[in-house]
């Protein structure tokens, strides 16, 4: 058993359809009673068993933190994807029973924060649905900034509004309507930390500029929500195990292993938390690496990959596994 | 520089420029040196958005006319430390995100500001520092809670209720001050020589 990855039985109490790409799914024990307390930002990872095939994805929970009653997840349908987002929408029907881990955090609040400026783009606001829910209960001082494409698909922008009013402030792209970032970012008192979740471009945008107008690094949090991508099929060589395996096209590295029996550690599932790190014994190809957790140089050395998100191409690859 | 004993004792810097919006130095007597030690590092215009506190040793005025010629936006010079202590808070609590802190000179004027700092939400790994003059320790008794100011001897006595104290590498940023614990409990009657070790 992986480090923090105890499994809970769940069943599907509820599932929503938010908009035209997301649904909101809720989960209560099985056995009823309640599930473990959470921080706003704690993730769990959803297995979806499909035939033979088992798919592990990391959701956030946009829950309040104050209710352990159940967990909601929110999941934007990603047609391009493996499919994970597309059996959540087309298979998971209410009193479905599934396993889901414990929950863990890799971008919570620092409470030492005089104020929180929290900066979504498209569904990366789930987090925050359970953050801001957390500081309003505890009195905080928080600002949401939320951009997303169009009124329709501004996922729970009318929801946050009605809780937390002019606390939050939404930028439809297609009103033209762009985030003032240089302006929040030189108006900030003291004392503020920065959040940031949504498409890439956007975490860097907003780290980078950041950085340029004197935020310390300690002060800028940010969450990449990447699922793995589906890729070329290709074969591995687990040199400590002494097996084969093959990697489909839609399974990723780390659920190949798994399928194989090997039981890496793993807390994220998403290429942020360096649980899965794995040597690279040999290789003749090419990595295709999509994990937030290497630097660069190790990216192009060779001798470590993130197998929950990245791939390989070529004709052999040995692992320390 | 002393070895890292335990985990909490504070490990200094060199201060090197950071890309801010403005600057904020908190200086005592010999760590003017280190702001102008900076200086020669610094981009053009960087003291033009620069604010520097600085609390000379009271013996001599070395470094004022040198830390003037900077051109700071602002220079103030205090009498004491504690006397600068409201004026920093303040300047803190009127700031905006974009200002970036350095600390120099002895550990208890960068244990000082870096408490009034903490208060204002400002992560310590945040702030530069770096240690000049001094070595002298504020040391809180755990018996009686009182601090007692420039400790240099080991082992002390407490200046609020006499115990000998025993000064420890075990550093509180929350209280800024080094943790005593009295030497002779066991028996008061043995009473070890004191000697200057922090000068």
């Amino acid at each position: 058993m992986s480090a923090g990855t105890t499994k809970l039985n769940v069943t599907v109490t509820d599932v929503v359809t938010v908009n035209e790409l997301v649904k909101r799914f809720h989960f209560e024990r099985t056995d009823g009673g309640d599930l473990p307390t959470f921080s706003g930002g704690a993730h769990v990872v959803v297995e979806m068993r499909d035939g033979d095939k088992s798919r592990l994805n990391p959701y956030s929970l946009m829950s309040s933190p104050h209710n352990t009653r159940d967990y909601t997840i929110s999941v934007r349908r990603d047609d391009s994807g493996r499919g994970g987002s597309l059996f959540m929408h087309n298979r998971v029907k209410r009193g479905m029973e599934m396993v889901i881990s414990y929950p863990v955090n890799l971008f919570s609040l620092d409470l030492r924060a005089k104020k929180h400026l929290l900066v979504a783009g498209g569904i990366g606001i789930t987090p925050f649905m359970a953050q801001t829910a957390q500081l309003a209960g505890e009195g905080g001082n928080f600002e949401l900034h939320y951009t997303c494409r169009t009124p329709a698909l501004g996922t729970y922008a009318d929801v946050l509004r009605d809780r937390y009013g002019k606390r939050v402030n939404v930028y439809y792209d297609d009103a033209n309507e762009r985030l003032p970032l240089e302006r929040l970012l030189t108006s900030q008192p003291l004392g503020t930390h920065l959040y940031v979740c949504g498409p890439a471009g956007m975490i860097r945008w907003v780290r980078e500029t950041a950085a340029a107008h004197g935020w310390p690094d300690e002060t800028v949090h940010y969450e990449h929500f990447a699922a793995p991508q589906p890729g070329l099929p290709f074969d591995v060589t687990l040199a400590l195990s002494k097996k084969q395996i093959h990697v489909g096209e839609e399974q990723s590295l780390l659920e190949a292993m798994e399928a194989a029996g090997i039981d890496p550690p793993y807390l994220c599932r998403g290429g942020v938390c360096g649980q899965c790190e794995t040597n690279v014994v040999s290789y003749d190809g090419t990595f295709r690496h999509n994990d937030h957790w290497l630097t660069e140089a190790e990216h192009c050395s060779g001798k470590k990959i993130m197998p929950c998100v990245s791939r390989f191409e070529g004709k052999s690859l040995v692992l320390e596994r | 520089m002393p070895a890292k004993t335990i985990l909490s004792r504070p490990v200094y810097g060199t201060l090197s420029p950071q890309t801010g919006k403005s600057h904020l130095f908190v200086a005592d007597a010999e760590g003017a040196s280190a702001i102008l030690d900076l200086a020669k590092k610094a981009p053009d215009g960087f003291f033009a958005r620069a604010h520097i506190m600085f609390i000379p040793d009271t013996s001599r005025s070395q470094f004022q006319a040198a830390l003037k010629a900077l051109k700071p936006a602002q220079f103030y010079e205090g009498p004491s430390i504690a006397a600068a202590l409201p004026r920093l808070r303040q300047t803190l609590a009127n700031a905006h995100m974009g200002l970036r802190i350095y600390l120099a000179g002895t550990e208890g004027l960068i244990g000082q500001a870096m408490q009034v700092a903490l208060e204002a939400g400002i992560d310590h790994s945040s702030i530069q520092t770096e240690h000049r003059g001094s070595w002298a320790r504020r040391v809180q008794c755990v018996h009686c809670k009182g601090i007692t100011e420039n400790v240099t001897t080991q082992p002390a006595t407490c200046a609020h209720c006499g115990l000998l104290l025993l000064v420890r590498d075990h550093y509180s940023r929350r209280l800024a001050a080094f943790q005593g614990v009295c030497i002779n409990a066991e028996d008061p009657s043995e009473i070890p020589q004191k000697e200057e070790i922090f000068r």
